[in-house]
């Protein structure tokens, strides 16, 4: 297909209509509304044989996709914010019951004070709920994420549902080049849904979401957990996969200029790119500069942060959420992956961009600078007045 | 030149945002001018909620507080427990008390809470861009009904005033409307009412004003008000629900 000039949530709804899910929920919030509101349009034109279900609010979109999913539907929604916390409750039943419902979430900061903007802090308050997390650079990844959500999450040794995050407005409305994939390249890349105990099978009749008591409670987690550690294999299968029908090539933890860097950055979504602009400018300074980011958030991918931090001198984390009363939550994860290295790296924490405000080349040039000056501090709000 | 009208002292000097046309800033004139009139300013709290009305917070001269997305029942019930002399009310479009808020104002109603509900309903989530409401009416274009509201897939609308007026706890549930003088006068009437039974504790009031999104609509100011008369009052009668000293009498 040719490329096309389109914005993140046409291109993740583009990735749908390619797919052709059985079952689609959802309930309009700024800045995801595009994707459903473009995939009406395609059901409404005859284009997908999605059953569409415009239902009164994200915890229903989420318990009723939870359901068909476990009815062997292969199932989407999508939403962000404050839609994303009235799932909460849904969040880690979804995953519990092994449904893999494939989610877009367009990262927006959370109420309260409401605010419509860009930042983590959705995303990173429901990252411990069992869903697979990735997150997006571009249009061009926001899209293919799309493409591969399925088959990350409906793979048997997986089973759990999975969140694709772009961040708001930045790649939801912005509009970039993309080149999409053929449908039929789509379609058998993706496959069929095979879900392995679903509901109305009359001969094999079973009973989803029942109760656990402690002895079954605790095994249950634990699958889970071995589930979610699988989705490292899977996850790097799929990208592989991926490659020979698109030629792009994804890694769980994507290096910029790392391999003689001494000082770097780890940053997720949109602000990766940004960082890579300020690593060339550094480089073309002599600076041994370089950036990181985990595409794959859940499962965390522990080996693969540890081998791309060992040697540095030190590392910054950008987390895009407000974290009170403890470190961001990417930091806490990072230095987990630093835990057990001789000579680890410095790590050093700040917050940025909350609630929309800009992060530009410039701010991430100072972190940089302060690092290489040794002045950086062990957690620094960015850009706060004072 | 003598001077025959002014704006209400319960509004703020800020220009409302809403598009032109839109029926939201007669709706805040006629709460504020009730305000005045009862002498209630300085004794009202109000509970934005989530919409395009999100930024009554800013135009009301009372209290206010900003709920979530269809909370606001809940939020004006915490409100006027702490503070039974207070008036309170809501001011929520259609996707806030009739989608995501159902449960919240139902159990207000039922409970019988002494607050008054301004419900504005747009058919339609207006702040969003124009999305499928549960009052959107059969056939209307919508962003997720792009051919018409097929009622076979997306339900039947609801109509609150009928389903609330069932409810023991409600004391005023009317249905007024916001596209000519005489049901303009009718609206302000009814709003006076639900906020002085709410003033004498008879349970909870409500008035739905049967409003425009010329803008998601994709109708002129006058074309809107006309498809406002041509299609919602027909399905949605204006009129008096429920009037609890009818009742009584
Ligand atoms: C939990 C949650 N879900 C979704 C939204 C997004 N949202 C904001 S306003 C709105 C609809 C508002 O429609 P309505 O209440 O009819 O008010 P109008 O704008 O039409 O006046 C929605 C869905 C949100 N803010 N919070
Ligand atoms: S979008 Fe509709 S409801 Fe919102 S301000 Fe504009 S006309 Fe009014
Ligand atoms: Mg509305």
């Amino acid at each position: 297909m040719a490329d096309l000039a389109i914005n993140g949530d046409s291109a993740i709804a583009l990735a749908w209509k390619q797919i052709d899910p059985d079952v689609c929920a959802a309930y309009p919030i700024t800045p995801q509304t595009i994707i459903v509101e473009r995939f009406s349009d395609y059901v409404a034109d005859g284009e997908v044989n999605t059953n569409f279900v415009c239902v009164e609010s994200e915890h229903s979109a989420l318990t009723l996709c939870t359901a068909s999913s476990s009815a062997g539907a292969r199932t989407f929604t999508a939403t962000a914010s404050q839609g994303l916390a009235y799932m909460w409750e849904m969040l880690p039943i979804t995953s519990a019951m092994r449904t893999p419902v494939v989610m877009a979430v367009a990262n927006r900061a959370l109420s309260g004070p409401i605010n419509i903007n860009n930042d983590h802090s959705d995303a990173m308050a429901a990252r411990d709920c069992g869903w697979v997390m990735i997150f997006a650079e571009n249009v061009q990844e926001a899209y293919d994420n799309a493409v591969m959500a399925p088959r990350i999450a409906e793979h048997h040794d997986v089973q759990l549902p999975i969140m694709t995050n772009i961040d708001g407005f930045i790649l939801t409305h912005a509009v970039e080049r993309m080149t999409p994939l053929d449908s039929k390249d789509v379609k058998s890349f993706v496959g069929d849904f095979k879900p392995l105990y679903p509901l109305l099978d009359w001969k094999n009749p079973v009973t989803h979401g029942v109760m656990d008591g402690p002895e079954y409670y605790y095994k249950h987690k634990y699958q889970m957990v071995e589930a979610m550690e699988n989705a490292i294999k899977v996850t790097e299968k799929v990208f592989k996969d991926f490659k020979k029908i698109s030629g792009r090539e994804y890694r769980l933890v994507e290096e910029y200029m790392c391999d003689d860097a001494e000082f770097v950055a780890v940053v997720l979504g949109s602000s990766y790119g940004t960082m890579k602009a300020v690593v060339d400018e550094l480089r073309a300074e002599g600076k041994k500069v370089g950036a990181i980011m985990p595409r794959l958030y859940r499962p965390w991918p522990d080996k693969h942060m540890t081998a791309a931090l060992k040697g540095k001198k030190a590392v910054a984390v950008l987390d895009k959420h407000a974290p009170i009363g403890a470190y961001g939550a990417l930091y806490a994860d990072v230095c987990t992956s630093l835990i057990d290295m001789k000579d680890a790296p410095a790590a050093y924490n700040y917050i940025y961009g909350l609630g929309g405000k800009d992060a530009t080349a410039k701010d991430f040039r100072t972190i940089f600078e302060d690092m290489l000056a040794g002045k950086a501090a062990k957690y620094t709000f960015m850009g706060v007045d004072e | 030149m003598a001077k025959i009208t002014s704006k209400p002292h319960a509004l703020t000097d800020k220009p409302f945002h809403y598009c032109p046309g839109c029926t939201h800033g007669i709706a805040h004139r006629l709460v504020a001018e009730v305000i005045d009139e009862l002498g209630m300013e300085d004794r009202a709290v109000g509970i934005a909620s989530v919409g395009c009305s999100v930024f009554t917070y800013e135009y009301f001269s009372c209290d206010m507080v900003q709920a979530p997305h269809g909370r606001a029942p809940a939020v004006g019930t915490g409100v006027k427990r702490a503070r039974p002399d207070n008036i309170v009310f809501t001011y929520q479009g259609d996707g806030d008390l009739a989608a995501i808020g159902t449960a919240e104002t139902v159990h207000a109603a039922a409970r019988g809470e002494n607050i008054t509900a301004i419900f504005i309903n747009n058919t339609i989530y207006g702040m969003t861009g124009g999305q499928m409401a549960p009052t959107t009416l059969p056939g209307q274009m919508t962003q997720t009904t792009p051919y018409g509201r097929d009622v076979k897939e997306a339900g039947n609308p609801l109509r609150v005033c009928e389903m609330l007026a069932t409810i023991e706890g409600t004391a005023l549930i009317q249905r007024a409307a916001l596209d000519s003088v005489k049901h303009v006068n009718e609206a302000k009437k009814a709003i006076k009412k639900a906020f002085e039974y709410q003033d004498e504790k008879l349970g909870f009031t409500m008035v739905e004003l049967l409003s425009t999104c010329p803008t998601n609509w994709g109708l002129s100011t006058e074309d809107s008000l006309q498809w406002l008369r041509d299609k919602m009052i027909p399905y949605y009668p204006l009129g008096v629900y429920k009037d609890i000293k009818e009742v009584r009498r």
